[in-house]
């Protein structure tokens, strides 16, 4: 089921009233039939996978918790009894069951999610080593569907029972509610990736209706509609028809898809997230904020900490710092310390980790090697980015006023959206050869007359589209800027109720008429969607 | 306060629905000029429905069949219920949908559409279905008709479907939001202008020749539904030289007439004796008759009404007549206007 679908809004509004309608102690309840409902309607075959991966971590969680109980009565219990070495090599022993479990239950998952995602990505590099060997034999490719929001959910799980390891939360007890935890259905498709902890208590706690939440919540799936199906569907078009015919989309038609696919990426996936986040604020349920207006950044690094934050967070979490203190990592930090002096060796484990979290974050949004480099690029921009910090400040310590004008701020602004622009691409084309040949001819082909000679219109966009472009992404741009400052549904809910109703009225009908849906136009999925 | 409330919520409701009420007036098709098929169905409902004759089906109906020829030599008050590329199950409910308004002595029913037995094209299903007045007939015939890609709410709300209209509206869209010229005459679309047929494509050999199942259940339907109600049931099959009919089609029609009893009338092994000529009476190159084609018709089928069916001349109906003396009006004023638009070189 589609978030662009009338079956999904035939399907909240059946929720609505039923979730409000039964005791607030069965609610959580109501929700998890909506999710697994939401969710078989995506296959019900689909149903296998997330049910496998929430009874492993449920049991896995449990019992690493009992573990840990029993470990620290065992020791309060022997206190006396026993030598710090006792007590020591009871905790190894301790530890190792619980990493066992823990790594077996991690080792599943991860392989469930790389055998349906990356299976044949496996095998179409296998065939090419095999076929560079010179071997005549080849593996046959699998047809296997990907489960609907698997790389979310998994990851979701994934955070939960390691902070059950970690002891930052406890085990849920009740199965049912963890599968809550991990299907809630506006999230389950595109994320954010939730916290247990943040997440748990929201999501159980049946709440009482509140008009102006509820309100607010579907202002917000409205605002989601308009993102998705007034800018990023309509802008798709145009992006779609540069990258499917490259060969005769060159120079700065490149630069256009350039631009376009960042707006596109930007309209879909946080109006995807504005979806997610208005459902689950009109159920009462607060889900945290993926997004902060991150093409406002001044820097790659503070735009990796403005878009997508959950997954961010979850790679720094969960990947960065277990690699970065793993016992290898500590190893490459006395190696390097002792050969390349101790600056440089206490930075090149942390460039290591950085380099596997970001390969990482690559892989996880596509089975593609475009990913891994779209992963390595950003990793390798920031490795200039902090290696070349002594040098921004000694420049900066001698234009000490440069930072406070607006207009150097733009500066940094418009310099870091060209780069997302630019590093966007290997998420464009197929492969890594058809980047680099767009990038190259974006640099070298200027064949600028191709912006006032009327070949905008070739990319399926008309004058009249691309109005509507431009007006909707003023109106990101004019949102973006007022979210600075107060909320903007607070802004609008102080307002008269005529200029509220003509405001909110005129969104509707903005998507109901420019929205790009329905026969005739192919409804696209939401980009992250396939991630 | 709480008046206030009240006022406020009930006059933001009346926006709300007149605007979208407002707003699906101008971007539905009006099918004014240009593809005016679109407009032929709903036609009917401003019409007195006290007919003795329906014609029902496809184009090979709407434009080969004048209901003013059958009036003017024989008294035959007739009307046509059809639509382009009209599929057989659109065909039956429209019959039902007739029969809730009256009830004609005699159906013809043009039998090219039994080579679908599945739904065809979303375009043609909405010229057929959105001028349908609603009733359980056109709830069936859309659940019926719908292509893969269809979705029911998009006909119970058309604005749905036609609201990426709003960047190509056109001055009929504002002109015939609520009222707008009929196009066609009794349900005939009359086209004077004239294309000798040519070069008629050689017919393409199909794997299967049979009619399909689905064809076959409303073709039974249709048959049912007329005896149910004691109307005559007349099977015709148009002299469109395209697209072509097969024999293999004819034997099956031929069968199916045997079986169930029916009359039925193969134009295409008739037009010498109707006096068609290819050269002349048809406006685009043979697949559908002109005026004077559709005329020549109009008076083989009006003689074959009156003589082989109890449909009768009712030519003494002064208030009938008065009707069609004005609808005759209009039909030559139509008619004198194609003229003069080809001798200004437009067609």
């Amino acid at each position: 089921m589609l978030f662009a679908s009338y079956g999904f809004l035939a399907f909240l509004a059946v929720l609505f009233c039923v979730y409000y309608v039964v005791p607030i102690k069965f609610r959580w309840s109501v929700l998890l039939a909506a999710s697994y409902f939401f969710y078989c309607m995506s296959g019900i075959e689909n149903l296998a996978y997330i049910l496998v991966t929430t009874i492993t971590v449920y049991f896995a969680a449990i019992f690493i918790e009992r573990g840990m109980v029993e470990q620290k009565k065992y020791l309060s219990e022997h206190k006396k009894g026993m030598t710090k070495e006792d007590k020591k090599a009871y905790k190894e022993k301790q530890r190792r069951k619980h990493i066992c479990l823990l790594a077996a239950t991690l080792l599943l998952n991860i392989g469930i999610l790389a055998a349906v995602k990356y299976g044949n990505f496996f095998i179409a590099n296998f065939n090419t080593v095999l076929k560079i060997a010179g071997s005549g034999k080849r593996l046959s490719f699998v047809d296997v569907v990907l489960p609907m929001g698997i790389s979310f959910y998994t990851l979701q799980a994934i955070g939960y029972l390691i902070d059950i390891y970690r002891e930052t939360v406890s085990a849920e007890k009740n199965i049912f509610k963890l599968a809550l935890f991990i299907s809630f259905f506006p999230q389950v498709v595109q994320g954010p990736i939730s916290r247990f902890e943040d997440l748990s208590e929201t999501l159980y706690s049946g709440h009482s209706f509140n008009a102006r939440n509820f309100c607010h919540g579907l202002q917000r799936v409205l605002w989601g509609y308009f993102k998705k199906l007034v800018i990023a569907d309509r802008v798709m078009i145009a992006v779609n028809t540069i990258i499917q015919n490259s060969d005769n989309y060159r120079g700065v038609f490149c630069l256009i898809g350039m631009l376009f696919y960042t707006i596109e990426l930007y309209a879909d996936f946080t109006g995807g997230i504005d979806i997610t986040i208005g459902v689950a604020e009109a159920l009462g349920i607060r889900i945290r904020e993926n997004f902060i207006r991150p093409y406002f950044s001044k820097s790659l690094k503070e735009y990796w900490r403005r878009w997508h934050i959950s997954m961010c967070s979850w790679f720094r979490d969960y990947v960065f710092y277990p690699v970065s203190s793993s016992r290898l990592m500590r190893k490459l930090y006395k190696y390097a310390g002792s050969h390349m002096g101790d600056k440089l060796g206490r930075r090149i484990p942390v460039y290591v980790s950085s380099f596997i979290v970001w390969a990482a974050t690559g892989i996880w949004h596509g089975a593609s090697w475009n990913f891994v480099v779209w992963g390595i690029a950003n990793w390798f921009i920031l490795m200039v980015s902090e290696e070349l910090e002594p040098v921004y400040t000694r420049f900066h310590k001698c234009f000490p006023n440069l930072k406070k004008r607006k207009a150097y701020l733009l500066f940094e602004t418009g310099r870091t959206f060209a780069l997302v622009c630019c590093l966007n691409l290997f998420d464009c084309y197929d492969n890594i050869a058809d980047t680099f040949r767009m990038l190259g001819s974006a640099l070298t082909v200027h064949n600028w007359h191709i912006i006032w000679d009327g070949s905008l219109a070739g990319l399926g966009l008309s004058v009249y589209d691309y109005a509507v472009l431009f007006v909707g992404v003023a109106l990101m741009v004019i949102v973006s800027l007022v979210q600075r400052g107060a909320g903007v549904r607070e802004r609008i809910s102080q307002m008269p109720y005529a200029v509220r109703f003509a405001l909110w009225y005129g969104l509707f009908l903005a998507v109901l008429i420019m929205g790009e849906y329905g026969i005739g136009y192919d409804a696209s999925q939401f980009i992250y969607n396939r991630f | 306060m709480n008046k206030k409330v009240i006022l406020r919520f009930f006059l933001s409701a009346f926006i709300v629905l007149g605007s979208l009420y407002f707003l699906q007036r101008l971007l539905v098709p009006k099918y004014a000029s240009g593809i005016v098929e679109g407009a032929m169905i709903a036609e009917y409902y401003q019409e007195e429905k006290n007919h003795d004759v329906i014609f029902i089906g496809d184009c090979e109906v709407y434009e080969n069949f004048s209901p003013q020829v059958l009036w003017d030599d024989f008294g035959i008050n007739s009307y046509i219920r059809g639509s382009a590329e009209q599929l057989i199950w659109q065909s039956y409910y429209i019959l039902e949908d007739t029969l809730r308004y009256e009830k004609p002595k005699a159906v013809v029913f043009n039998i090219q559409s039994m080579q679908f037995d599945k739904p065809q094209k979303e375009a043609y299903n909405r010229m057929t279905l959105d001028g349908m007045e609603w009733s359980w007939s056109k709830v069936k015939s859309i659940k019926a008709s719908m292509t893969d890609k269809e979705k029911y709410l998009d006909y119970v709300f058309p604005i749905l479907r036609y609201h990426s209209r709003w960047n190509e509206l056109s001055k009929d869209d504002i002109n015939y939001m609520f009222k707008k010229p009929k196009v066609s005459h009794n349900g005939y679309y009359m086209r004077v202008d004239v294309k000798p047929a040519g070069n008629i494509p050689d017919p393409k050999p199909l794997g299967d020749y049979h009619f399909g199942k689905n064809a076959y259940r409303y073709l039974d339907d249709i048959v049912e539904l007329c005896d149910a109600n004691d109307i005559q049931l007349v099977l015709v099959k148009a002299p469109s030289l395209y697209p072509f009919w097969y024999d293999e089609w004819e034997e099956q029609i031929v069968e199916y007439a045997k079986e169930k009893k029916l009359p039925y009338i193969n134009f295409l092994k008739l037009t010498e004796e109707i006096g068609i000529d290819y050269n002349t009476d048809t406006y685009d190159g043979g697949l559908h008759m002109n005026l004077s084609g559709a005329e020549k018709l109009s008076r083989y089928m009006g003689a074959y009404l009156i003589n082989e069916t109890n449909v009768s001349d009712r030519r003494g109906d002064a208030k009938l007549s008065k009707s069609w003396e004005e609808k005759r009006r209009l039909y030559e004023m139509d008619a004198q206007k194609q003229y003069e638009s080809i001798n200004e070189g437009e067609y």
